[in-house]
């Protein structure tokens, strides 16, 4: 795949307000954090959940539990795959039981991926609402799904693709848009 | 990574990288079999059918958990009230379920070679669930996931397979698994019941249980097959227990801990002593656990399609 930079949309500065802005509108959703959780969607939602809840924390002086989520054995694009998707841990170390879950993840495009995270944390136990928090939404959606919470809206064409990267895994906070020749293997 | 499997025969030809990501998978399938709801979605359309030419509970039920735990659509026919009485092949059976469009056939033959003679013929992607004495890959992947979970790692560890080693269809899964991973194997039990050949695979054997054990980190108790008294391969039960039965006495003169797995159905007071057996810390009922867990890894491994780009 080759790619060039087109744009940097958020750096480091951005970023941090961003998540400061997140953690901000979700706590005041939840009208403080009583019952509040955040499960980050592998890979980059883990890192971006573990932020927004640090965030919460200097906030509000209390810190909210977190889990990390992996939707691979609940994708509906599972048989199309190229080989098969590695199975990584899902680890969610609390009860979601009547919890207040936020989901989070970096980028939210057709859908398919937060429609999957919804049907697995079912499976986890019954919790009292889901949200979902995204830094950048891209439009283009296949399913009929929203974000509650959104860093940032863009709007681009075929071709372009958006990078999210984060200092926990990317050893820099930034989210570039990117010329791409092709876009197979992109997921949302 | 774990492409490349469409079947899965048998252990032999399987390297490390592919077995490590088998047990890794499994290791995450564990997970789920603890939740709320152990199940997933992940086979959901693809029709599995579990063709059983022998008796087996414990393999057919766990084949069958794991299928329903991936959202699979499970048929089970086993030898006794299907055409096999009426004088249908093998083929003949496999192609006739087949043709009902099933994608994949877990199949337990009592003859060696089985599963690979129905790959070869057949669409449906094939998993061997024991063919004969030849291999049952299954179960030592399931032997291997208690193993890690014990000795941590493979390499440079030994293993003591004892017992009926000629008549197991476990012995050489364990051999060609543990050895890719890195781990030495011995054979242990009566000369009758121990293949000479078995050196060519580099294993040694050794007759004498005190000896092996005090050499291994780990064994295996293969099932006396009792109803094979008769045929002349040991003077008699009493006599097979005092030298190869496993007793507490025995592991206690060691003086270190061994990891004791048995497959079963087991023979209390043949092969295995019940104080080993339900001794504190035995891990030969996880082993079952790990079997249905392993069995969705297999499972979910070898279902994926590529894919096909527009």
């Amino acid at each position: 795949m080759s790619e060039s930079l087109k744009h940097r949309l958020i750096d480091h500065a951005g970023m941090e307000r961003t998540i400061n802005r997140l953690a901000t509108e979700i706590v005041e959703d939840n009208h403080g954090v009583h019952n509040l959780a955040l499960i980050g969607i592998r890979t980059r939602g883990a890192p971006l959940a573990e932020r927004i809840a640090e965030k919460i924390q200097k906030l509000e002086g209390h810190k909210i539990p977190v889990g990390v989520l992996d939707i691979t054995l609940y994708r509906d694009d599972f048989m199309t795959s190229t080989g098969i998707p590695e199975v990584k841990a899902t680890e969610i170390p609390f009860d979601i039981h009547n919890m207040n879950l936020v989901l989070v993840d970096d980028v939210l495009y057709t859908g398919r991926t937060s429609r999957a995270a919804i049907e697995a944390i079912m499976d986890y136990g019954r919790p009292s609402i889901i949200r979902l928090a995204v830094l950048i939404d891209r439009g283009h959606r296949e399913m009929p799904i929203q974000g509650d919470f959104i860093g940032r809206k863009i709007n681009i064409s075929p071709g372009e693709a958006v990078k999210v990267k984060l200092t926990q895994i990317d050893d820099v906070d930034e989210v570039v848009i990117i010329e791409s020749a092709s876009t197979v293997g992109e997921t949302d | 990574m774990a492409e490349g499997i469409h079947n899965l025969l048998g252990m032999k030809g399987l390297n490390r990288e592919v077995i490590t990501t088998i047990l890794g998978t499994s290791a995450e399938f564990l997970k789920i079999l603890e939740r709320p709801i152990p199940k997933v979605p992940s086979l959901r359309g693809i029709t599995i059918a579990n063709v059983f030419f022998e008796n087996s509970t414990r393999t057919r039920i766990s084949f069958e958990l794991a299928e329903k735990r991936l959202s699979a659509d499970v048929i089970n026919i086993s030898a006794s009230g299907s055409s096999v009485y009426k004088g249908e092949t093998l083929l003949d059976t496999v192609r006739n379920i087949e043709a009902m469009r099933v994608d994949l056939v877990v199949i337990r033959h009592y003859a060696q070679g089985a599963s690979k003679f129905l790959s070869d013929r057949i669409e449906a992607k094939v998993v061997n669930a024991g063919d004969g004495s030849h291999e049952h890959p299954t179960q030592a992947l399931l032997d291997f996931m208690t193993l890690r979970q014990e000795l941590s790692e493979f390499e440079g560890k030994k293993v003591l397979l004892l017992g009926d080693v000629t008549h197991s269809r476990v012995a050489l899964s364990n051999i060609y698994g543990l050895q890719a991973l890195g781990a030495e194997v011995m054979v242990c039990g009566p000369s009758t019941l121990l293949p000479h050949s078995i050196s060519e695979l580099g294993v040694e054997s050794c007759y004498d249980l005190d000896e092996a054990l005090s050499w291994c980190d780990a064994v295996n108790v293969f099932r006396l097959q009792i109803e094979r008294q008769n045929d002349g391969f040991i003077p008699t039960l009493r006599d097979y227990q005092r030298k190869f039965g496993l007793t507490r006495q025995r592991l206690e003169k060691v003086g270190r801990k061994i990891t004791v797995l048995a497959p079963g159905p087991m023979n209390r007071g043949v092969e295995i002593d019940s104080d080993v057996a339900d001794a504190p810390g035995s891990v030969i009922l996880q082993q079952v656990t790990h079997g249905v867990a392993v069995r969705m890894a297999v499972l979910y491994l070898i279902s994926g399609k590529e894919r096909v780009d527009e």
